[in-house]
């Protein structure tokens, strides 16, 4: 009898110990190796892209998801050591903006206001005040606003030159010294693994400002240059080789990144040339009487001197383009007016009307107008009825679009510096994140691992929000963009370096800002 | 807003799917021991009244009563090597029983079986990389069947038995894998439904084919578990989506599930038993719930069972009067397809291995112990059907299971 129950007790003990589930394999950070490179301090360097600016400013919720402190999270797991981004602590009221002391010097961070479904800026009072200086070299070295050249630019940190303009508020804020530069902040950090992201606001600012900058190609001294002009190919390759010998000089491996082409940014994608449906101008009789009162009577002028395409007259079924002025037609004012006059038009109007279409013309699918177009289509301009309606019958200024000619700029020097960021990065052997070529797959939607397509889409409702990619000011990352950036980055590493990092889900970090009510 | 909001309730899929690949089976700590066969074992306690109804007459006593209870253990394990994720759900459930039943004649009996065949429970860090599809889960259900068994000769017996079911669930997940509240907490919802009833049936038959082999089937209906009012609480919502506080209705289908069991006396002390069980499951394609705010609407969330089977076998020797001993086993077939492995039912195939023993106390009360366990091999699985935005997603990684249990149960006889 004792030797069964015995037995039976043994067997009860048995099933205890050897239930408890346990892997083959288990996944631990032992699963997972740094390969070539050493992640003991990481510093990165670049712009806004860098910082984790996103909806149009920095704030302090927005930039932990910087993806350099996303990356720094993964690179945790290989033996990369701790990693800090500039204070925001200040950013009491989480809404970013800038003071300068003590006065407004920055808007608010966009968020969707469902009550009005559109981006607004958020209410609330900025506290992040420029001249509270930290006077601290973080290993997030990213720099809202930064060019190529700024990053060796002394004095871009020093409170003095804000009056100036030479010094940027948000390198200012943790400048180590007056005339520090940033990548003398970066070096003094000794980084053993660094991504460099520069060159974007090179030609961006210029496509930013709707191409109303100056393309400086030929002029290589910076200092003249105003921050809406597209760098020099020449001044950028000298920076960019001077960061990028600098950063390497210890041994320190690396990712350097391309920059992105704008037709691959929902800031110039997102607002069609042809919103104007009948629906939108006010109904069929209105498009009829902006036909025969306006714009048949400049059509008929035109077509007269052969330029007749630039008017077309306004369709009942279907969208209808957006009229602008392209500052790269032959102004024909003087026959405008003069034409009217002869059609029995009033002196004064012939005049108002000749200078207002002298040389606007009907946007074509080959413009590209900038995200904040939309808010201002229709709205008031400074003319009488019916020139009063901006972009309707009064030509939109040239900062909201893009012409062809402008778009050329554009491309052609980001081509440029992308040719010198691989050339200058490829002779480093450093490991390169086509963002450039990434950014342009997701204008038509990239696949991830988890099933979910992503695409370079703006925020349009409920039927994207789970997947959009940009934040609200349409240039910069929203969080899960900036893990999807992260994502990416780390694919190279491992690909690079042969490492072996865990990757994110982007899907899994938090998109657009929506409030119920602003 | 529908689709920011396609709840799967993947819990009331869990309610299915412990009744099959989930379900360990816990019905009576003697046959539990032999591998939980029983459809063919006569003779022995009231527990046989959950095995097939038609074993009332069978039994030797008068009146046989046995009550039990048993603590099961369920673990499970989540791992994935590309994006480094490690969870973890342990969790204890104490499911029970009573049976009872009185030889009214020779040839009639009449019982009442008390049983919880659902009672166990997931539950995973909050927030976990699978948040969207389960946090926790929580699930009960009481079977109450008043039985009744008539012996048509002396060899055959027939019985049925009506079932109630008396039930609920809880169940949290997040609302999708990325929405957040104003201050920046994962918004989740709590289904919660109690009190959920439904009937059933239970028919079996029991021959003795010779003195040493018995054969026995039985079959138990599809049992449909309507939810209609149950509650669906959300927390931290942000401001722009701030549900309020509601109702849905939902069916919870409980499969059909016919088994033959065969039992043979190889002597005095020797009793051997083999089950099959084949469960319905195919019936479970799709789980659809119905919220009362339309702005939330209907999901639909494929389940895409497939009907599978459970092989069982024991063996009892019982040396002398006062004690008997038990060994068994049984090879249980997951119903959850591949691309269909939800981590509310992260079970696969599973080898459960049973022992036990009872020990007559005085002539009239036994004492009955039983332990379980049960393994599972890994498996990389993974639920591909979560909508998202249009876009089905794909959620998976390596799980291993394990559950074990210990019962103790009583029984009286006069």
């Amino acid at each position: 009898m004792k030797k069964y129950q015995s037995i039976f007790l043994a067997a009860f003990a048995f099933s205890f110990v050897a239930c408890e589930p346990e892997f083959e394999n288990p996944v631990t950070n032992e699963s997972y190796s740094r390969g070539e490179a050493d992640f003991t301090t990481y510093v990165a360097l670049g712009n806004s892209l860098t910082a984790g600016y996103m909806d149009g400013t920095m704030y302090r919720s927005g930039q932990q998801y910087s993806f350099p402190n996303l990356l720094a999270k993964q690179f945790a797991v290989v033996g990369g050591g701790s990693f800090t981004q500039p204070s925001f602590n200040d950013d009491v009221n989480d809404v970013g903006g800038l003071l300068f002391m003590g006065q407004p010097a920055a808007a608010t961070r966009l968020i969707l206001n469902m009550s009005t479904s559109g981006p607004e800026n958020l209410t609330g009072t900025p506290t992040i005040e420029i001249s509270d200086l930290q006077a601290k070299a973080y290993n997030n070295m990213g720099v809202p606003g930064a060019k190529s050249f700024h990053l060796l630019a002394s004095g871009y940190g020093n409170l003095a030159n804000m009056a100036t303009g030479t010094a940027n508020p948000y390198f200012v804020r943790h400048a180590t010294s007056p005339n520090t530069t940033v990548l003398s902040d970066a070096m003094s950090l000794n980084p053993t693994f660094f991504t460099n992201w520069i060159g974007a606001n090179d030609v961006l600012a210029y496509a930013l400002s709707g191409g109303t900058g100056e393309n400086q190609e030929g002029n290589t001294d910076p200092s003249t240059y105003s921050s809406n002009d597209i760098t020099d190919p020449q001044v950028f390759e000298a920076a960019y080789k001077t960061i990028i010998n600098t950063l390497t000089s210890n041994g320190a491996k690396g990712v350097v990144a391309t920059i992105p082409d704008i037709t691959s940014i929902p800031h110039f994608t997102t607002v069609p040339y042809n919103p104007l449906t009948a629906e939108a101008l006010g109904g069929e009789a209105v498009v009829t009487q902006l036909n025969t009162s306006l714009l048949d009577p400049i059509k008929q002028i035109l077509t007269a001197i052969g330029e007749g395409d630039r008017i077309q007259l306004y369709s009942t079924t279907s969208g209808n383009p957006l009229l602008i002025t392209d500052e790269t037609l032959t102004d024909v004012s003087a026959t405008l007016t003069a034409a009217l006059i002869a059609n029995n038009y009033p002196a004064e109007t012939a005049a108002v009307l000749g200078q207002v279409f002298g040389r606007a013309r009907h946007a074509t699918r080959s413009d590209l107008f900038v995200l904040g177009t939309s808010g201002i289509i229709g709205t008031a301009s400074a003319l009488p009825s019916p020139l009063d309606k901006l972009g309707v019958t009064f030509p939109l200024e040239d900062k909201y679009v893009l012409i062809p000619s402008e778009q050329q700029q554009i491309k052609t020097a980001t081509d440029k510096f992308n040719d010198i960021i691989w050339s200058v990065s490829g002779s480093k052997k450093l490991a390169i994140a086509d963002m450039n070529a990434i950014m342009r797959y997701l204008t038509t939607g990239i696949r991830l691992s988890d099933g979910q397509w992503y695409t370079a889409d703006y925020f349009k409702g409920t039927e994207n929000m789970n997947k959009v990619l940009f934040s609200l000011d349409g240039v910069h990352p929203n969080p899960r963009g900036y893990a999807f950036v992260a994502n990416e980055i780390v694919k190279v590493i491992n690909e690079h370096y042969k490492s072996n990092l865990p990757l994110l889900v982007p899907g899994n970090y938090p998109g657009v800002t929506i409030k119920a009510s602003n | 807003m529908k689709k920011i909001l396609s709840i799967s309730l993947l819990s009331l899929i869990a309610a299915n799917s412990f009744a099959g690949g989930y379900r360990i089976s816990l019905q009576g700590q003697r046959q539990l021991a032999m591998g939980h066969t029983g459809v063919g074992v006569i003779g022995q306690n009231a527990e046989s009244l959950f095995f097939n109804p038609a074993s009332g007459t069978f039994l030797k006593n008068q009146w046989s009563f046995s009550a039990g209870a048993t603590a099961l253990f369920s673990n499970v394990k989540f791992q994935n090597s590309i994006y480094n994720w490690s969870n973890s759900s342990e969790n204890m459930g104490t499911p029970f029983y009573f049976y009872g039943n009185y030889q009214a004649t020779d040839r009639f009996s009449v019982g009442l079986a008390v049983y919880t065949p659902f009672g166990s429970s997931v539950e995973w860090q909050q927030d976990w990389p699978g948040s969207h599809l389960v946090n926790s889960i929580d699930l009960q259900a009481i079977f109450i069947q008043p039985t009744v068994s008539y012996k048509i000769t002396d060899n055959i017996s027939v019985g049925a038995g009506l079932i109630y079911v008396n039930g609920g669930v809880t169940f949290n997940r997040n609302l999708s894998r990325s929405m957040i509240d104003d201050y920046g907490n994962r918004s989740d919802v709590t289904i919660d439904a109690s009190g959920v009833s439904a009937w059933g049936y239970n028919v079996g038959v029991t021959a003795r084919l010779d003195e040493y082999v018995t054969l026995g089937v039985n079959y138990r209906s599809q049992i449909d578990m309507k939810v209609e009012g149950g509650e669906a609480k959300f927390h931290d919502m942000p401001g722009f989506l701030n549900y309020a506080d509601g109702k849905f209705d939902a069916t919870m289908p409980l499969p059909a599930e016919l088994t033959i069991g065969l039992s043979y006396q190889i002597n005095e002390k020797w009793l051997a038993a083999f089950d099959y069980n084949y469960t319905f499951w195919k019936a479970y394609d799709n789980l659809v719930i119905e919220f009362d705010n339309p702005a939330i609407g209907t999901s639909v969330n494929p389940r895409n069972y497939k009907s599978s089977g459970t092989l069982r076998g024991g063996l009892q020797f019982a040396p002398s009067e006062k004690f008997s001993a038990r060994v068994g086993g049984y090879y249980d077939i997951s119903p959850v397809q591949d691309g269909y492995f939800a981590p509310e039912t992260p079970r696969n195939d599973a080898i459960a291995g049973t022992a036990g023993f009872s020990y007559k106390i005085t002539p009239k009360l036994d004492v009955d112990f039983s332990a379980t366990a049960l393994h599972f091999k890994q498996t990389k699985n993974s639920y591909d059907h979560y909508k998202e935005d249009g876009s089905d997603l794909s959620f998976g990684g390596d799980y291993r299971s394990s559950a074990y249990s210990l019962g103790l149960g009583l029984s009286y006889n006069f």
